[in-house]
């Protein structure tokens, strides 16, 4: 049943968000820390313990794939939603420190990836190739 | 008229669906007849979501963007933070394990530099633009990490008011930033394997501008990039009004 991937899903949502709280009130912060990583770890690990198991036919996949193929739709309507006038308010000043630690922060990534080296030999295994397409 | 606005206000999840289906359809349209497919719908898209937003604000002088007008209220449902983030999870169904243990490493190294960095930087130049007190200097370079570390740093540390609506605006421009600029820059970025994306989300930072910028690049990026940039964050937040004032008050105190 396609409901059970989605409850799985749910739950593990509910689990990271949970723990994410508790590990930022451990460390003394009021924000939420690694809930959504947590949430995808749970993840990872129940659907290969479940695929081991035999205990996850194509309807209970169906459930989360649905909300990952949903994935860009909501990030658009969230991109609709943003506070756009108040990131161009700050004038000047904002504009400065911003561009200034963007430059830095894209030199960074830059710096990091090419010292990594795999960005020529990287490929995709072909079977999520084909399901990209 | 009336009748209809009352049947799409009540229904405000399901109108915001539509409209968002609407958009990602004028995006492929775009897509594929003004760029020919090089620039990715879905880069589009979010650009266009990010214009909305802006005439929405000047037109309602709210702070959510489209979600202001009733009409279109399910747009903070359906773009909220709860929704985003469990399609996020769902995206790590398809992670490949393998991937995430070979960059652990230095996925961590991004992630202390990528709070490291904008901070630096941010503070720097908020003392040369005249802002010399070590309160604002560590908000305003907070702000340069997400819109959240922000005002949590300058609320915690005593900073007025105008100090950190600078910091959210800040932070806000560097999430804009990375929706908008990380499809055009993948290139430059090296961007292309899981390995880079953890790079990347442990640098840029910001949930809403790593899942928009990776969404727009390769979707099939998005999970490696996220797995990393949720934790970036809570560490500002931690780190913000603790090392980073301290060592600022240390200096310029």
């Amino acid at each position: 049943m396609i409901i059970y991937g989605t409850a799985l899903l749910a739950i593990c949502h509910l689990l990271g968000d949970y723990f994410g709280n508790t590990l930022g009130m451990l460390l003394g912060v009021k924000a939420n820390v690694g809930g959504v990583a947590i949430s995808m770890i749970l993840l990872i690990l129940s659907k290969e313990l479940l695929a081991k198991k035999g205990y996850l036919p194509k309807d209970t996949q169906f459930g989360v794939l649905y909300w990952s193929g949903m994935y860009i739709p909501i990030v658009v309507a969230m991109s609709a939603g943003q506070n756009v006038v108040a990131a161009l308010s700050g004038g000047m000043l904002g504009l400065i420190v911003s561009v200034a630690s963007l430059i830095g922060t894209v030199l960074v990534i830059r710096y990091l990836n090419k010292i990594n080296g795999d960005y020529e030999v990287y490929e995709w295994p072909v079977e999520t190739k084909e399901k990209a397409a | 008229m009336d009748t209809l606005i009352a049947v799409l206000s009540k229904n405000a999840l399901v109108t915001a669906l539509a409209v968002t289906g609407l958009m990602m359809f004028v995006s492929h349209l775009l897509s594929q007849y003004l760029t020919r497919g090089k620039l990715q719908s879905s880069a589009i898209a979010i650009t266009l979501g990010l214009v909305i937003a802006y005439f929405a604000g000047v037109y309602t002088h709210g702070t959510k963007g489209i979600s202001d007008i009733t009409i279109f209220s399910g747009f903070a449902l359906l773009g909220g933070a709860m929704i985003r983030d469990l399609a996020i999870a769902s995206t790590a169904f398809e992670v490949d394990v393998k991937e995430v243990k070979k960059a652990g490493k230095i996925g961590l190294i991004a992630l202390l530099l990528g709070c490291v960095v904008p901070f630096m930087i941010g503070a720097m130049t908020a003392w040369l633009m005249g802002y010399k007190d070590p309160v604002s200097m560590t908000t305003i370079g907070a702000g340069a990490m997400t819109y959240i570390v922000g005002p949590i740093t300058g609320t915690a540390i005593g900073a007025t008011s105008d100090v950190i609506a600078l910091s959210i605006a800040i932070g806000l421009i560097k999430s804009v930033f990375f929706m908008v600029g990380t499809p055009l820059l993948a290139k430059f970025m090296y961007l292309k394997s899981p390995q880079s994306a953890m790079v990347f989300g442990g640098l840029a930072g910001t949930t809403s501008g790593t899942a928009a910028g990776l969404a727009g690049t390769d979707v099939r990026l998005v999970p490696y990039g996220a797995l990393v940039a949720t934790f970036y964050t809570g560490l500002g937040c931690l780190l913000g009004p603790s090392i980073f004032f301290l060592s600022i008050n240390a200096i310029f105190g």
